[in-house]
C-alpha cells in the first residue's frame, strides 16, 4: 500500500555503474564549482582594479556572467541530462520571452527616440 | 450532482465537501458557478455603462461612479470572469480527453481555484471602502498612483496580486498535467486540440502572469510604502508600468482566446461529423500566436512616443499574426465544408463565432497600422475592436463548449428552443451594441467618457448601441433561465456519448465516477472515441487490469490558505487607510501565519485513500 | 501506480523521479523557475532602467562595497555546491550525509542573508532610504525580492530537516528535497546576474 512510500530504505539498488557514474558526476560538479568561483573572482578583479579599460570591462564580464549561468543551470541543475527536454524548453522560453522585455525596459523608456 | 455515486462510502456534508474537494470535475464546476457569478455582476456593470451614455449629458451617474464602473468591468470580466470559466472547462475537460484519473496535483488545483476566488473577493470589498478602482482596467500610472487615486487602486494592486497568483498555480497545474499524465499512446500529435490550446495557454500565464505580478508589485510598493518608480522627479518613469503592463496584457488576451479556439475546434468537428481539417496546421498556428503575443506589446502605445523604429517593428510583427489566425480561419470553414452539418445551439456559437472573430480580426490589423492608430486610438474604435473579439470570440466560444459538454457535466442536455432564442438574442444585440461602435469611434467619439454633449451626430448610435445591450441582457436572462428549466424538465442522459463526438471525454460513463475511467484507456488515433467506434469494438481498450483504484484525499487547508492570503492582502491595504480599527501590522501578520502555516501542515504527508476493486466494480455495473 | 513499493529492493538511482508524484514535482518546479525568469527580468529592467535616477541622493559609486558583495557570492555559491552534493548523497541512499549537507546549506544561506540584512541597514544609515529616489526604489526591490527568495529557500529547506530528521530516504520525500535544491539553485543563478550588473556593472562604468 502507499504507506510504503513514507518507509525508509535499507540500501541503495544502485548498481556498479550507476555507482560508478555518480562518482564521475561528482568530481564534475565539483571542478564546475572551481571554475564558477574562479569566474567571479577574475570578473570581481576586472573592475575593482580597474585595469582593464572601461568600455571592455562591460562585455567582459557580461560574457563571464552568461558562462556562470549556463554552468549552474546545466551542471548545478542537470539541464544537460537526459529526460530533461521539457525543463530545457520552459527555461529556453523563459529566455527568449525575457530578451524583448529587457531590451525594452532599457532602451525604449529614456527621452532619446527609437 | 455529476460525481456523487463514488463519494457515497465517505459520509461527509454537503458544504463540507465541497470545500475540501480536489476532484478536478467538481472543481470545473466551481470555477464555472464562480465565473459566472463575477460575469453576471460585470454584465450589470455594463448595462449601468450604457444607460449612462444613451442619452446626451445624461446624469444617471457621476463621473467618477462612471470610472469605477468601467475600471471594475473590465478589470472583473478579463481576471475574474472569463478566465476561471476558461479554467473550469479545462478543469473538467482536459484530464478526460487525456485519459487521466485526476490532474496531476489535485491539492494545487483546489489552492489555485480558492486562490482566485479570494482574490476576487478582495477586489470585490473596495465598494465598501471608499470606491472601487478607478484608473482602468489599465491602471496607468500617474492616475493610478498614490498621488491621484484613491484606496481603490490598493484592492486592485492587492486583489490582482492575489488572484493572479491562484491563476499562475492553476496553470502550472494544467502544464504538468498535460506533459505527464496522459494515457498510453495519447502522443503530444494525438491530442484533441483544446488540450493543445489549454497547455499553450496555461504557458502563456506562466510568462505573463509573473510580469503582472512584478507589475502590480511596483504599483503596490508605490501606494504603500512611498517607492518612487513612476515619479519623475525622483528619477522615476511613468512609460515603465505601460511596458510591464502591455507586455502581460497583450499575451492576456491570447490567454483568453485560445482555450475558445480549442472549443471551437472540438465542437465544429462533433457537429460536422467529420474530423478536424488541418489538425497539425492548427497545432503550429497555436505555438506561433503564442510566440507572436510576446513581441507585440507596443502595439498598445504607438501614441506614447516611444518613436518611429520601434513602432514600424511592433507594427509588422503585430499584422504577422494575422497569419496563423488565418489559417486557423480556414480550417474551420473546410471542417465545415462538406460535413453533415447539425445545427444546434453549441454549433451555432460555434459557427458565428468565425465571421465574428474575423470582423475583429480586421479591426485588429487596421489597428496595428501605427499612423492611422493615431485617428483610432482611445476611440470607441478600439472598444468595438475588442469586444469584436472579446463576446464574438471568447463568450460565443464559452457558450458553445457550455451547450456541448452540459449532458456530461450535469447529466442532462439544456433547452434547445430556449437556446436558440438566446443565440439569437445575443447575436443581434451584441452587432447592434458594438458594431455601431466601430463607426462612433471613427467620428470621434472618446472611449472612457462618461457623458458628451448632443449634437455631434453621437446621440442615435449610442441610443441603438445602448438598446442592444439590453438585447444582450435578455439573453442572459434566457439562458439562465434555460438552466434552471433544464435542471428539472430535461431528459436524464444516460448514454455516455449523446452527441456521436470523436474525443476521450465522451468514453466516460454519465455520470462520471470519480475516478473517470476504470481501466486507463489505450488510445490508438487521433479521435481516439471515433476511432474505437469505427474500427474497434465501440469502446476504448484498457491499458491495466481492472484493480484497485488509487484516489486523493480532499483537504480544507487550500481554503484556509487562500483565507490566509486575503486576510493579508487586506491587512497590506489597511495600511493606507486613516483609522484602521485594528493596527494592519497584527492583520498582516495573522493572514502571513495561517498562510505559512497552512503550508508546513500541508507537509504532512498524505498518500489518499484506495477505492476496493469490489466498490469499483459494483459502481461501473451502476452507471454502466 | 505508485503504490506497489518493495522497499527491501532498495533505493532506485534516481529517488526523485521514480513515482509520478516525484515526476509532476520535477516538471512542475521548472515550468515554475521558468516564470521565475522573466518575472526577475521584469524587476531587472526596472532597475536598469531607472538606476541612473537617483534624484540627488546617494549614487551606486558611493555606496557598493565590493568585499561584502563578493563574500555574499562566495556564501551563495558555496551552498550551490553543498546542495548539489546533499542532492547526490540522496542518491547514495546516505540520509546522514544529505541532513549534512542540507543544514551546511542552510547555515551558509543564513550568512547570505545576515550580510543582505547588514547591507541593507548600512545603505539606510548613509541616507538610501527607500523613497530617495528611484534608484532606491527599484535597487531594494529587485536585491530585496532576490533576498526574500533566500528567506523562503531557508524556510523551506529547515521545514523538511525538521519533518525528516530521523526519518531517512523515502520516495515520499525524496522529490521534496530535490525540489528544494533546484529552487536554492535558482536563487544562486538570480544572484550571479545581481551581483554581474547590478554591482559590477554599475561600478565598472556602464
Ligand atoms: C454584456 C456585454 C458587454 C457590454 C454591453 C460591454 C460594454 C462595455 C462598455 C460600455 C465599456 C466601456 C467603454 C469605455 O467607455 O471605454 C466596456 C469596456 C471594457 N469591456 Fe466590456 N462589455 C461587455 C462585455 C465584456 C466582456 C465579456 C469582456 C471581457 C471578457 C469585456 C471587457 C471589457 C474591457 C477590458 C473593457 C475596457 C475597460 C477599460 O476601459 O478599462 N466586456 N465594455
Ligand atoms: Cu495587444
Amino acid at each position: 500500500m502507499s504507506d510504503e512510500l513514507s518507509k525508509p530504505f535499507p540500501k541503495s539498488a544502485m548498481t556498479e555503474n550507476e555507482r560508478y557514474e555518480l562518482g564521475r558526476e561528482t568530481r564534475i560538479q565539483v571542478v564546475s564549482f572551481a571554475f564558477m568561483i574562479m569566474l567571479t573572482i577574475i570578473s570581481f578583479i576586472s573592475v575593482a582594479t580597474e585595469t582593464i579599460p572601461s568600455g571592455f570591462v562591460v562585455p567582459f564580464i557580461l560574457l563571464l556572467g552568461t558562462v556562470q549561468f549556463a554552468l549552474q543551470l546545466f551542471y548545478f541543475m542537470h539541464l544537460k541530462d537526459k529526460d530533461h527536454g521539457w525543463p530545457n524548453a520552459f527555461f529556453a522560453t523563459g529566455i527568449v520571452v525575457t530578451i524583448p522585455a529587457l531590451i525594452a525596459l532599457i532602451l525604449l523608456l529614456g527621452e532619446t527616440k527609437w | 450532482m455529476a460525481t456523487a455515486t463514488a463519494t457515497a462510502n465517505k459520509k461527509k456534508s454537503v458544504v463540507w465537501d465541497w470545500l475540501t474537494t480536489v476532484d478536478h470535475k467538481k472543481l470545473a464546476i466551481l470555477y464555472l458557478v464562480a465565473g459566472t457569478l463575477f460575469f453576471v455582476k460585470a454584465g450589470l456593470m455594463a448595462l449601468f455603462i450604457r444607460i449612462q451614455l444613451m442619452v446626451p449629458e445624461n446624469d444617471f451617474m457621476t463621473g467618477q461612479v462612471f470610472n469605477e464602473l468601467i475600471t471594475m468591468h473590465g478589470t472583473i470580466m478579463l481576471f475574474l470572469a472569463v478566465t476561471p470559466l476558461i479554467f473550469g472547462f479545462m478543469n473538467f475537460v482536459i484530464p478526460l480527453q487525456i485519459g487521466a484519473r485526476d490532474v496531476a496535483f489535485p491539492f494545487i488545483n483546489a489552492l489555485g481555484f480558492w486562490i482566485f476566488f479570494f482574490g476576487g473577493l478582495l477586489l470585490s470589498m473596495s465598494w465598501f471602502f471608499g470606491g472601487a478602482p478607478d484608473a482602468g482596467w489599465t491602471a496607468y500610472v500617474p492616475l493610478s498612483t498614490r498621488e491621484y487615486a484613491g484606496s481603490g487602486m490598493d484592492f486592485y494592486a492587492l486583489g490582482l496580486q492575489v488572484s493572479g497568483f491562484g491563476t499562475l498555480i492553476s496553470a502550472i497545474n494544467f502544464i504538468v498535467t498535460i506533459i505527464n499524465m496522459r494515457a498510453p499512446g495519447m502522443t503530444m500529435m494525438r491530442m484533441p486540440l483544446f488540450c493543445w490550446t489549454g497547455l499553450v495557454a496555461s504557458i502563456l500565464i506562466v510568462f505573463a502572469f509573473t510580469p503582472l505580478a512584478a507589475g502590480l508589485a511596483l504599483l503596490m510598493l508605490d501606494r504603500l510604502f512611498m517607492g518612487q518608480f513612476f515619479t519623475p522627479d525622483m528619477g522615476g518613469n511613468s512609460i515603465l508600468w505601460a511596458h510591464i503592463f502591455w507586455i502581460f496584457g497583450h499575451p492576456e488576451v491570447y490567454i483568453l482566446v485560445l482555450p475558445a479556439f480549442g472549443i471551437i475546434s472540438e465542437v465544429v468537428p462533433a457537429f460536422s461529423h467529420k474530423r478536424l481539417f488541418g489538425y497539425t496546421a492548427m497545432v503550429f498556428a497555436t505555438i506561433v500566436i503564442a510566440f507572436l503575443s510576446f513581441m507585440v506589446w507596443v502595439h498598445h502605445m504607438f501614441t506614447i512616443g516611444i518613436g518611429p523604429i520601434t513602432n514600424s517593428v511592433f507594427a509588422l510583427a503585430t499584422m504577422t499574426i494575422a497569419v496563423p489566425t488565418g489559417i486557423k480561419i480556414f480550417n474551420w470553414l473546410f471542417t465545415m465544408w462538406g460535413g453533415k452539418l447539425v445545427f444546434n445551439t453549441a454549433m451555432l456559437c460555434a459557427a458565428s463565432f468565425v465571421p465574428t472573430f474575423v470582423l475583429g480580426g480586421i479591426t485588429g490589423v487596421m489597428l496595428s497600422m501605427a499612423p492611422v492608430d493615431y485617428l483610432y486610438h482611445d476611440t470607441y474604435f478600439v472598444v468595438a475592436h475588442f469586444h469584436y473579439i472579446i463576446i464574438g470570440g471568447i463568450v460565443f466560444g464559452l457558450l458553445a463548449g457550455l451547450y456541448y459538454w452540459y449532458p456530461k457535466m450535469f447529466g442532462h442536455k439544456l433547452n434547445e428552443t430556449l437556446g436558440k432564442i438566446m443565440f439569437w438574442l445575443l447575436y443581434i444585440g451584441f452587432h447592434l451594441t458594438f458594431f455601431i461602435q466601430h463607426i462612433l469611434g471613427l467620428i470621434g467619439m472618446p472611449r472612457r467618457v462618461y457623458t458628451y454633449l448632443g449634437g455631434q451626430g453621437w446621440d442615435t448610435m449610442n441610443l441603438v448601441s445602448s438598446v442592444g445591450a439590453f438585447v444582450m441582457g435578455a439573453a442572459i436572462v434566457v439562458l439562465v433561465l434555460n438552466i434552471v428549466y433544464s435542471a428539472f424538465k430535461s431528459e436524464r442522459i444516460t448514454v455516455s456519448d449523446p452527441w456521436n463526438a470523436r474525443t476521450l471525454e465522451w468514453a466516460t460513463h454519465t455520470p462520471i465516477p470519480e475516478y473517470n475511467f476504470a481501466q486507463t484507456p489505450q488510445v490508438r488515433s487521433l479521435d481516439p472515441w471515433f476511432y474505437e467506434k469505427v474500427h474497434g469494438e465501440g469502446k476504448m481498450q484498457p491499458a491495466e487490469p481492472l484493480q484497485d483504484i488509487h484516489m486523493p484525499n480532499g483537504s480544507i487547508l487550500p481554503f484556509l490558505m487562500s483565507l490566509g492570503l486575503f486576510i493579508w492582502g487586506f491587512g497590506m491595504i489597511m495600511i493606507n487607510m486613516d483609522n484602521p480599527i485594528v493596527p494592519p501590522g497584527v492583520v498582516i501578520a495573522i493572514g502571513f501565519i495561517m498562510t505559512f502555516g497552512t503550508m508546513v501542515l500541508h507537509s504532512k504527508e498524505d498518500h489518499g485513500y484506495h477505492i476496493p476493486l469490489e466498490e469499483v466494480k459494483k459502481i461501473e455495473k451502476e452507471v454502466g | 501506480m505508485s503504490d506497489h513499493v518493495d522497499v527491501s529492493n532498495g533505493l532506485p538511482a534516481n529517488p526523485e523521479k521514480s513515482t509520478i508524484e516525484g515526476k509532476n514535482k520535477f516538471l512542475g518546479m521548472w515550468v515554475f523557475l521558468g516564470g521565475e525568469t522573466i518575472m526577475f527580468a521584469t524587476f531587472f529592467g526596472t532597475f536598469l532602467g531607472l538606476r541612473e535616477g537617483t534624484a540627488g541622493g546617494p549614487t551606486p559609486d558611493e555606496l557598493f562595497s565590493l568585499p561584502l558583495v563578493f563574500l555574499m557570492t562566495m556564501f551563495l555559491l558555496t551552498s550551490s555546491l553543498t546542495s548539489v552534493l546533499g542532492i547526490i548523497s540522496m542518491k547514495k541512499n546516505n540520509f546522514k550525509a544529505m541532513r549534512m549537507y542540507f543544514l551546511v546549506t542552510v547555515l551558509l544561506g543564513l550568512g547570505f542573508f545576515g550580510c543582505e540584512v547588514y547591507e541593507f541597514w548600512h545603505y539606510n544609515h548613509v541616507g538610501l532610504g527607500y523613497s530617495v529616489s528611484a534608484f532606491a526604489s527599484s535597487f531594494y526591490t529587485l536585491v530585496g525580492l532576490h533576498g526574500a527568495h533566500v528567506l523562503f529557500g531557508l524556510g523551506w529547506i529547515t521545514t523538511l530537516l525538521v519533518r525528516y530528521w530521523g526519518k531517512g530516504i523515502t520516495l515520499a520525500n525524496a522529490p521534496k528535497f530535490y525540489s528544494a535544491s533546484l529552487y536554492w539553485h535558482f536563487i544562486d543563478v538570480v544572484w550571479v546576474f545581481i551581483f554581474t550588473v547590478v554591482y559590477l556593472l554599475t561600478l565598472g562604468g556602464a
